[in-house]
């Protein structure tokens, strides 16, 4: 009996005890607010009496040595004596962000000078204060030369803190040996003999932004109710079986075997595909365009390095070089004409080269902040697992 | 259950006191190790689960104690809970009864072949786990082989029957997410379960047959009561990391298919929302840990384990 009662109190103690250190311990684990200002974090330039370059940027998107061709990047390391360590290691805009959010988040080096994200992370980082401003009198080309449709960004207006690397456009592709041409986005939600068969992609930005344009929302500029409509339209077609996945980057495989007959997609991946049954279309409600933008993180030590970078891809003959090895929208006005002594095949490529009219189509999403971001992409997931 | 404490205190009597501090010492980097891998990351996913969900990873999160977030976890992803259950559940009986059969075989008939049997188990997991599991997607397509045949015998029929498909096909069904976590964590199940059998007493299973009991007799009263132990480490190993699999449902399921693990990582991931994705998580651990517990009790073999 009495060792019953030890025990008890024992147990209770270390019971209590628990709880206690808990309570104690637990507010340690709060994180802190991560809002810096770039002004207070900047360092002396070393670029002068060290010059290198450090630079983040997405798998496959830059042209390679290749015997007899010198490619972009070692003709910039030639002109300018600057040693450039590029590393792929961009896989997914959130993936980067949680590789450098305590660094930036904290205020202390990533050891990058310059990486490449799409608009809406690019957006939240210029917010949160994490980018340093470009130095406009060593980006001219780059001012001169962007082409308009990605000129004024509602997150970067005049395009101070970031610069696209290369542009691309979502809409939708078919498998045109499984299926009769799909021309519309509400032709994808709702078509019969698409039912079970259609694939939509996780972007949030991109898909929610199609739904406003079906209702004649505009996606950079929409009210609350707007949205609701475009969740409720969706959710109602996602009730009635009409997709089978939403998907990050692996949708074209499923296109390709015939799993998934249409569904929304980037136009570099179609054309990167080589599968001639795969067609991609813009949707007649119009198209969304995205950017993956070059930016200079807080305390890089090569701010004049990136800067002469950004300069030299922004030059209209190394953009349609680079632009004819990876197929994506070439950000820079000029490049087309130098295409022509690049490859003049590529000169009339609508993927690399949209015409001012497919441009004229084009949508971006609005800039959100932190909260309605949030409440957004909890819409956008509800509606996946409705 | 052996603990550590009793492996530190044991021993004979005459040199205690010594013992006693070589003992701690002993323990000492395994304790360093849970702590810092075990006891700090849970009391921060257990601060997560208590953050104010007003916060963001932007703006910083405050731990205020906010309970409210597991009523709100659990009564939104209540559906994503139940079907990672279910599926585990049924993956896990499939493992037991496919692994069982192919244990016994292991260990009473392959005589030579045992030792490439055993090695043909373990030889998946040479593949990344994400590779296989994307093969599968190739095995199971609209237009492959598998499905034909799984039409023409009506297997795609009965699968509708029992809501684990729905049209004719295989992949983005119920039935393609359970059979890829079977294949998954079909070597957890083997494994022990071969190690249980291989120690059964063929002599044992001869006396049944001399005392007259048939061969299915002499299994139920002797075999399996033996190969307990197996079956209760295989199925937890099974049961466990299945509930928690946020792979299979990804790349075999449709978006009906979605389990609590991949609801957990998008919360984490893709919505920013760590007070959700914390509770969420708690929630999955205390539901594991209890059934887990009630599950042992029942078997009754807490010393065999």
């Amino acid at each position: 009996m009495a060792g019953m009662n030890r025990r008890t109190v024992l147990r209770g103690g270390a019971g209590l005890g628990f709880l206690g250190v808990s309570a104690a311990v637990l507010p340690l684990f709060g994180t802190p607010d991560q809002k810096q200002d770039p002004s207070r974090l900047k360092v002396p330039d070393r670029s002068e009496s060290d010059p290198r370059l450090i630079i983040s940027n997405w798998p496959e998107y830059i042209d390679e040595d290749d015997d007899g061709y010198v490619s972009t990047l070692t003709q910039f390391e030639k002109d300018t004596g600057i040693t450039v360590r590029y590393t792929a290691d961009v896989n997914d805009n959130d993936e980067f962000f949680s590789k450098v959010r305590n660094q930036l988040g904290s205020g202390t080096s990533t050891k990058r000078d310059l990486f490449a994200l799409t608009d809406w992370m690019a957006a939240r980082m210029i917010q949160v204060g994490w980018i340093q401003k470009l130095d406009a009198s060593k980006v001219p080309n780059l001012h001169a030369n962007i082409i308009d449709s990605l000129a004024k960004p509602a997150w970067d207006p005049g395009r101070d803190y970031s610069a696209p690397w290369q542009s691309g456009l979502t809409g939708i592709a078919y498998n045109k040996a499984k299926v009769d041409e799909v021309r519309s986005f509400s032709d994808l939600v709702t078509r019969p003999d698409l039912k079970g068969r259609v694939s939509l992609l996780t972007e949030m930005r991109d898909t929610m932004g199609f739904m406003l344009l079906i209702d004649g929302a505009d996606p950079e500029k929409f009210t609350d109710d707007e949205w609701k409509q475009a969740v409720e339209r969706l959710t109602k077609a996602k009730k009635a079986g009409q997709f089978r996945s939403f998907t990050g980057n692996d949708y074209v495989q499923d296109l390709a075997s015939g799993n998934v007959l249409a569904c929304e997609a980037w136009s570099g991946d179609i054309a990167n595909a080589g599968d001639e049954n795969l067609v991609w279309v813009p949707p007649e409600e119009g198209i969304m365009i995205w950017a993956d933008n070059m930016m200079v993180p807080n305390l890089a030590t090569h701010q004049a390095n990136a800067e002469q970078w950004i300069n030299y891809y922004y030059e209209p003959e190394v953009a349609a070089k680079l632009a004819d090895y990876n197929s994506y929208i070439c950000p820079v006005k000029g490049a087309q004409e130098a295409m022509e002594k690049v490859n003049p095949d590529n000169v009339e490529n609508e993927l690399i080269f949209p015409t001012e009219k497919t441009l004229s189509l084009t949508h971006r999403f609005m800039a959100l902040d932190e909260a309605k971001a949030r409440t957004y992409e909890k819409d956008y997931t509800d509606v996946q697992r409705a | 259950m052996a603990t550590v404490d009793d492996v530190a205190t044991g021993g004979p009597p005459e040199h205690r006191p010594r013992r006693n501090l070589t003992g701690y010492w002993l323990i000492l980097p395994g304790a360093l190790w849970l702590l810092l891998f075990f006891v700090i990351p849970f009391y921060s996913l257990l601060a997560a689960s208590l953050f104010d969900p007003d916060g963001s990873v932007l703006t910083g999160y405050d731990v205020t104690f906010h309970v409210q977030n597991f009523g709100n976890a659990f009564w939104d992803y209540k559906e994503q809970i139940g079907r990672s259950l279910l599926y585990a559940a049924l993956a896990t009986a499939t493992c037991l009864v496919l692994g069982y059969v192919l244990a016994y075989a292991i260990a009473f008939k392959a005589g030579r072949w045992k030792n490439l049997m055993l090695v043909l188990v373990i030889a998946p997991f040479f593949t990344s786990f994400l590779l296989r599991t994307l093969s599968w997607k190739l095995i199971l397509a609209d237009d492959g082989w598998v499905v034909d045949v799984a039409q023409a015998i009506h297997l795609t029929d009965a699968l509708q029957l029992v809501n684990l498909a729905d049209g004719d096909r295989l992949l983005a069904t119920p039935f393609a997410v359970i059979a890829g976590l079977t294949y998954n964590f079909l070597p957890f199940m083997v494994l022990p379960l071969y190690a249980s059998l291989e120690k059964v007493d063929v002599r044992l299973i001869e006396a049944a047959g001399d005392l007259y009991a048939s061969p299915a007799r002499g299994f139920l009263k002797v075999t399996l009561p033996l190969s307990m132990p197996g079956v209760v480490a295989g199925t937890l190993l099974t049961f466990i990391p299945a509930t928690g699999d946020y792979v299979n449902d990804q790349l075999l399921g449709n978006t009906n298919t979605r389990m609590v693990g991949a609801s957990i990582q998008s919360l984490f991931t893709k919505e920013n929302d760590y007070a959700t994705a914390g509770a969420l998580s708690v929630i999955l651990m205390v539901i594991i840990v209890a059934a887990v517990m009630v599950y042992v009790r029942k078997a009754g073999t807490e010393e065999l384990v």
